[in-house]
């Protein structure tokens, strides 16, 4: 026993969180990369290629260092390099290429860290041009729990993780919590299932604790991101596996759960691969296997690829396509907490959600809940995109007004057009009309106008747009993804999309708009899953905000 | 036990029933196309909707809890069920008229109960090919509303997995395995699809047409055989109650049909328990090591051995089934007793089951006369259809009695449609040539009942005797299973004697057994445990009433053996009345 | 490795891990491109998986292919942004290029052109990913720029 002890100690996190820290420590500069699937499509590996040349020909190893990181926000404007040099402002560079990237090193790098301590440097004017300001409303109307580390830290380096604070919440629970006391803090935090359900993550905890273990019990991490125009989860794993890893220790902890499973999209091939190596070094590093931390708490995490179904996302077609299904949903009751893969007792939570949780026991119920409104507590991040300035990914606290994420923190819409609806909740949710605009963003407001919050899309539209169109585009997707088990579903949404198209091409008349009606309404009253019951929700809110267009369209 | 309140009636069921079958209590039967007795529910259609405290659910799959108030209709619900079933509609051919299931079709009932009169919403049926490539089932996907009840039972039932279902949303469809033909599939022909199919998607593979064309042929000498399970089934289609025996009308139809002889299957029946006893007997008291004997009459579970289960071969009985000796001996013995040029004879059975009809053609063992032996085999329900045609009023016809050589049975017989039945039959007659005595006792106990797997033991001289009836194809695997652990660990046989039905129930469940609904059966229509068991009863009391009770006492069996075939399991006997089995390619043609 | 020993070798290793079907089919299709019907009936031999199983997988889920598709495999992004940002476009310029439609193949066997659901590259919309380089903030004059750089590719890794 005595040599397990020993080998914990070598890996207890304070022991590595020091040595890592003592490692950074000498670096004056340090070169944050965004190497998230976005900025690399944009060509941010010749970027690093450059850097790491540089620094090699001129000898700065010991005082340079490059940081291949998650996302930073703003993938319109990628790639996206931040420089820190001590003793300067911090310098965010936008759109690089290589020959740029050259010229940053050798006219801002190397001048600044050879200046005199106390000088500031000035950038050259010519590299001006690629910077963009960190004071823009942006950065700094931001919020940032989920995502305070992305960008800031090499996503593939637990030790880096660590040192930034990483796995002191699984030590604090593991060491000062009970589960019963881990279940009432999330309760008292208030945190919703940022999947799109909004169902109390603490609630769900509960429930799941209390199904009696019999041999096994899972946490599953739902991270088949799949709504068009949605990547947040994709970012949050790409940016900070270890986040989602530790969340999901802590909540496997408050369930007792002895095993947890990663279900992620096949389409997000970094962002798996970053999981599967988090995985691989928690256990080299003794954060996951038997008695973690000296505990008696043992958990072991598998990776599941999914393979382009949509449907998916639904908890119950999740557990079946892990079991080696058709994701076809099930009927609840019996809930996944009761019954889920194999028939296990089984808690899904989403990859947000999961990444919210070692910051609140950190920081504690009261300092999260002291974010967002009454019923929508902490912050959300949002895939910001479509017809606005700044497109990227945002994190704001729950209550942010419509108007402040899309005009202020977004920038507006571009090109001298004009703000015509947002659309949140992807192909479940509704287009918001540029009346509500004032709307803030809480699960209980956004139902109100017809709409979700969903998994956290928030598509721009300006005055481009067709809002018949956008309904045939939103439920043309719901058709595709229909798994078919159920018939209003897979047959009403196609009928409804036949009726759209009918309209789109001027062939309908007023008796096709009462037929939409109907159909939506058997579809929302007796589709089986979210999935069909939310589909006719675009068709509903285009049709309640926008009756016009449709009139427009029909047959003269 | 659960207190709840469905339409303002008070209830009280025990926990886990789900609300559709507690509203049975209350005299209420939600409409539904998906649920079936026989397998979970997929919650697939979407028409039993109930309101469960205000919110809308399905009732097939909420279980009861309690102090639920539920409303199983009001005019929100009924409107969101029609729009549903026109939605169904648009997705179907509806081509009722010459629909082999019109009159017999559950969309068909609701579409009427509903009082749909027009399309509602453009057709989108897709056409795809018919596949009737096991000329035993035809599976027509078009017609198809994906309810899946086919599926889970040929899947998780039958253990089969013939049957599958391909792609996704509006383009999801039924198919042989990965999109082959069923011929080409494990298929195994039992017919379950289609006896729970509830539209004209799956069903038998009609060859009514066949049989009036030799009726019609003058140069014909057309002779029929009637299978046990057929007798207390037929009446269905003609409004008798589930389960009547009604042997003497049949017949008398079949002789108006214009058949020349009728013979009677269960002849056969007694027939095989003379074989299949002596082999038995053979191997318990010869050659132990050869044990157990698995029956051999159901041509599904034939079909399964062979494709799946070639260790099991060794065990299987030789024994052609009643339908296929009858064949043999129709062409043989009652061709030369009668003088009749067997070229010019042809067979036809009529059968509670579609694999029969690839029995008749599995092998050239099945030819023994030098002919195909049995020629055409019909279901019951081509056979009511037949009947039907000709404007026989088949309630008013006076009992007739079965000709001869080929039609004289004994009890043992008649309870070959049913599970545990062969087994009856054949302890019966073993003891009798094992002890030269009689068994007192007629039934065994251990082994009635729709029980999946049932095992008796049975004292046959101080031998104790272990027998298992396994039916539903799904339960066959348990047994066999211990059976191969048995023989691989040389530990005492878990059994010596097994009989296998591959439908649950045996064959008074057959997958070509009619599907009407009497006006106080309560749905779905085909076949559920009640039905079951009403028509096994039918074929209980038959032995029960009859005089004679073991097959080697049938004075037409003993005449059989006296003038042409010598003695069980003589070299005549071999020729004509046994078979072989061979190692079969689980997926035909595609191990490339 | 001879063209059987792949689903031989992904049988045994995903035999005795829980929940691999799928995942054991995506190396197959990692590996082959798509995943063959020998392959499928090796792996139901192996993994003990009835092949209807394996088929109602493969047909439900949009990622396996049951044919071989192009060695480039071009995925136009149908995502939200990428429809606002007019992917239709794109779509139809690599359909002329290409002269080929959605869900097709030249004749040669180079360019297999389909439309995907959203990639998770919003804010580079419109994006079309060619096998696992992702191309952002296209226009319909990059389209002809993207298939000669694949061609090159593919002729070169001819060589």
């Amino acid at each position: 026993m005595a040599d397990i002890d020993e080998i914990r100690k070598k890996f207890d996190i304070h022991v590595l969180a020091d040595k890592k820290k003592d490692e950074l420590k000498k670096y004056e500069c340090n070169l944050y990369c965004c190497d998230s699937t976005g900025c690399r499509s944009s060509g941010s590996e010749p970027i690093m290629g450059v850097m790491k040349r540089i620094i090699e020909e001129n000898n700065l190893q010991e005082k340079v260092r490059t940081i291949p990181t998650g996302c930073m926000g703003l993938c319109a404007q990628g790639p996206l390099v931040r420089v820190e040099i001590k003793g300067q402002k911090d310098v965010l560079y936008k759109m690089l290429d290589a020959s740029i990237m050259e010229k940053i090193m050798l006219e801002h790098i190397i001048p600044a860290l050879n200046l005199k301590d106390g000088d500031s440097f000035k950038l050259p004017s010519e590299l001006n041009q690629y910077t963009l300001s960190l004071e823009l409303p942006f950065f700094t109307k931001q919020e940032k729990v989920v995502l305070k580390n992305a960008g800031h830290i090499d996503p593939e380096d637990v030790q880096e993780y660590i040192a930034d604070g990483g796995y002191l919440a699984l030590e604090k629970v593991l060491k000062t919590m009970t589960p019963e006391e881990v279940v009432q803090e999330m309760k008292k935090s208030g945190l919703r299932g940022r999947g799109g359900g909004g169902f109390s993550t603490g609630m769900k905890w509960e429930i799941a604790a209390k199904v009696p273990l019999v041999d096994e019990k899972f946490i599953i991490c739902n991270g088949d991101e799949g709504d068009p125009g949605a990547y947040m989860d994709r970012s949050i794993l790409e940016g900070n596996p270890h986040e989602v890893i530790e969340g999901m220790m802590i909540g496997a902890y408050a369930i007792g759960a002895t095993e947890g499973w990663f279900y992620i999209r096949a389409e997000y091939p970094l962002a798996v691969e970053r999981v599967q190596k988090a995985i691989k070094d928690c256990k080299k590093n003794m954060l996951l296997g038997s008695n973690i931390m000296g505990s008696n708490f043992s958990f072991n995490i598998e990776v599941r690829l999914g393979a382009g179904a949509f449907v998916c996302g639904e908890e119950t077609a999740l557990i079946r396509s892990i079991e080696g299904n058709r994701g076809t949903p099930r009927p609840r009751p019996p809930y996944p907490t009761d019954s889920g893969i194999w028939g296990k007792p089984s808690c899904v939570n989403n990859v947000e959600t999961l990444a919210n949780i070692p910051t609140i026991i950190m920081k504690g119920a009261e300092w999260f809940s002291s974010f967002g409104t009454e019923t929508s507590k902490g912050t959300k991040v949002f895939a910001l995109t479509g017809q606005v300035e700044h497109s990227g990914l945002i994190e704001v606290p729950m209550g942010t007004t419509l108007n402040e994420i899309v005009n202020v923190i977004g920038g507006g819409v571009p090109g001298g057009k004009k703000l015509k609806a947002v659309q949140t909740g992807g192909p479940s949710g509704g287009v918001i009309p540029v009346s509500e605009m004032d709307l803030p963003v809480c699960y209980e407001c956004l139902k109100k106008v017809g709409s979700i919050m969903g998994s956290g899309g928030m598509i721009v539209m300006d005055d481009t747009s067709n809002m018949v169109d956008i309904a045939h585009f939103y439920l043309d997707f719901t058709v595709d993804e229909s798994c078919g088990k159920c018939a209003p579903c897979r047959i009403g949404g196609k009928q409804l999309l036949m009726l759209l198209e009918k309209i789109k091409q001027g062939r309908g008349t007023i008796k096709e708009i009462e037929s939409l009606k109907k159909v939506a309404e058997a579809m929302q009253k007796a589709s089986l899953c979210g999935l069909g019951q939310t589909a006719p929700n675009p068709v509903l809110s285009t049709l309640k905000f926008f009756e016009g267009e449709y009139m427009d369209r029909l047959k003269k | 036990m659960v207190n709840l309140k469905i339409d303002n009636h008070v209830v009280n069921v025990p926990a886990g029933t789900s609300i559709l079958d507690a509203a049975r209590q209350v005299q209420i039967d939600i409409p539904t196309l998906c649920k079936h007795p026989d397998v979970d529910p997929s919650a697939g259609c979407g028409l039993c909707i109930v309101k469960v405290n205000g919110r809308i659910l399905r009732s097939c799959c909420t279980p009861v809890a309690e102090g639920m108030n539920i409303i199983t209709s009001d005019p929100e619900l009924v409107g969101v069920r029609r729009s549903v079933l026109e939605l169904i509609l648009s997705n179907h051919p509806n081509s009722c008229l010459t629909c082999i299931r019109s009159g017999n079709c559950e969309l068909q009932d609701l579409t009427q109960d509903f009082g749909i009169r027009e399309p509602k919403y453009p057709n989108i049926t897709k056409k795809y090919p018919i596949d009737d490539t096991t000329k035993s089932i035809v599976l027509d996907p078009a017609k198809c509303i994906t309810c899946g009840r086919c599926v889970e039972v040929c899947q998780n039932q039958q253990n089969v997995w013939a049957l599958s279902f391909l792609n996704r949303g509006i383009a999801t469809r039924i198919s042989g395995a990965g999109g082959i033909t069923l011929e080409e599939s494990p298929c195994i022909k039992c017919g379950q699809c289609s006896a729970h199919c509830p539209t004209g998607a799956i069903v038998e593979y009609d060859e009514t047409e066949k049989v009036w064309d030799m009726l019609n042929n003058p140069e014909l000498h057309v002779v029929v055989q009637v299978a046990p399970a057929v007798r207390v089934a037929v009446g269905e289609d003609f409004g008798y109650e589930i389960g009547e025996n009604l042997t003497g009308k049949l017949y008398a139809s079949l002789r108006r049909l214009g058949f020349n002889k009728v013979f009677d299957t269960n002849f056969g029946a007694d027939l095989t328990i003379m074989e299949e006893a002596t082999e038995f007997v053979s191997r318990l008291t010869k050659t132990p090591s050869s044990l157990p004997l698995v029956t051999s009459c159901c041509p599904a579970w034939v079909d399964l051995l062979e494709k799946y289960h070639h260790d099991m071969i060794p065990y299987f009985s030789s024994c052609k089934s009643p339908q296929s000796m009858v064949g043999a001996l129709t062409k043989t013995y009652y061709a030369e007793k009668a003088g009749i040029d067997p070229a010019k004879i042809r067979v036809i059975s009529i059968m509670p089951c579609t694999a029969k009809k690839w029995e008749i053609v599995r092998s050239e063992d099945m030819s023994s006369s030098g002919f195909q032996d049995v020629d055409v085999s019909l279901t019951t329900r081509e056979l009511a259809r037949m009947i039907k045609q000709s404007g026989i009023n088949f309630r008013e016809l006076e009992n007739e009695e079965a000709d001869n050589p080929l039609g004289e049975y004994t009890g043992a017989a008649t309870i070959f449609g049913t599970t545990g039945g062969v087994m009856t039959a054949a302890l019966r007659t073993a003891y009798h040539f094992v002890t030269g005595k009689e068994l007192g006792v007629f039934e065994f106990k251990a082994i009635e009942g729709l029980e999946g797997i049932k095992e008796a033991e049975v004292d046959v001289d101080g031998t104790k005797v272990r027998i298992a009836v396994a039916h539903g194809a799904g339960n066959v695997e348990t047994v066999l299973q211990r059976i191969r652990e048995a023989k691989a660990n040389g530990t005492e046989l878990p059994y010596h004697f097994i009989e296998v039905m591959a439908c649950r129930g045996g064959c008074v469940a057959g997958g070509g057994q009619p599907r009407a609904l009497l006006p106080n059966q309560p749905k779905p229509r085909g076949i559920t445990d009640e039905i079951r068991a009403k028509r096994r009863e039918g074929l209980l009391n038959e032995d029960r009433g009859s005089e004679i009770r073991r097959s080697h006492q049938n004075p037409s069996i003993q005449q059989l053996y006296k003038d042409f075939l010598g003695e069980p399991a003589s070299h005549k006997a071999h020729e004509l009345l046994h078979t072989h089995y061979v190692e079969r390619n689980t997926y035909n043609n595609r191990n490339e | 490795m001879a063209e059987t020993d792949v689903a031989t070798q992904v049988a045994n290793k995903w035999k005795r891990k829980r929940g691999s079907l799928i995942m054991a089919l995506h190396e197959i299709q990692e590996i082959k491109g798509f995943v063959p019907w020998a392959d499928a009936a090796i792996l139901a031999e192996g993994m003990g998986v009835p092949l209807a199983r394996i088929y109602e997988v493969l047909t439900f889920y949009n990622f396996f292919k049951l044919e071989a598709p192009g060695k480039a495999v071009v995925s136009v992004c149908t995502g939200t942004a990428c429809y606002l940002k007019g992917n239709d476009k794109i779509l139809a310029e690599f359909q002329k290029q290409l002269g080929i439609k959605e869900g097709e193949t030249d004749a040669e066997g180079n360019f297999h052109l389909q439309s995907v659901r959203c990639v998770g590259c919003c804010g580079l919309a419109p994006v079309t990913v060619v096998n696992n380089k992702t191309y952002g903030r296209i226009t319909t004059e990059n389209v002809k720029g993207i298939i000669d750089e694949w061609k090159k590719n593919l002729s070169e890794s001819k060589e």
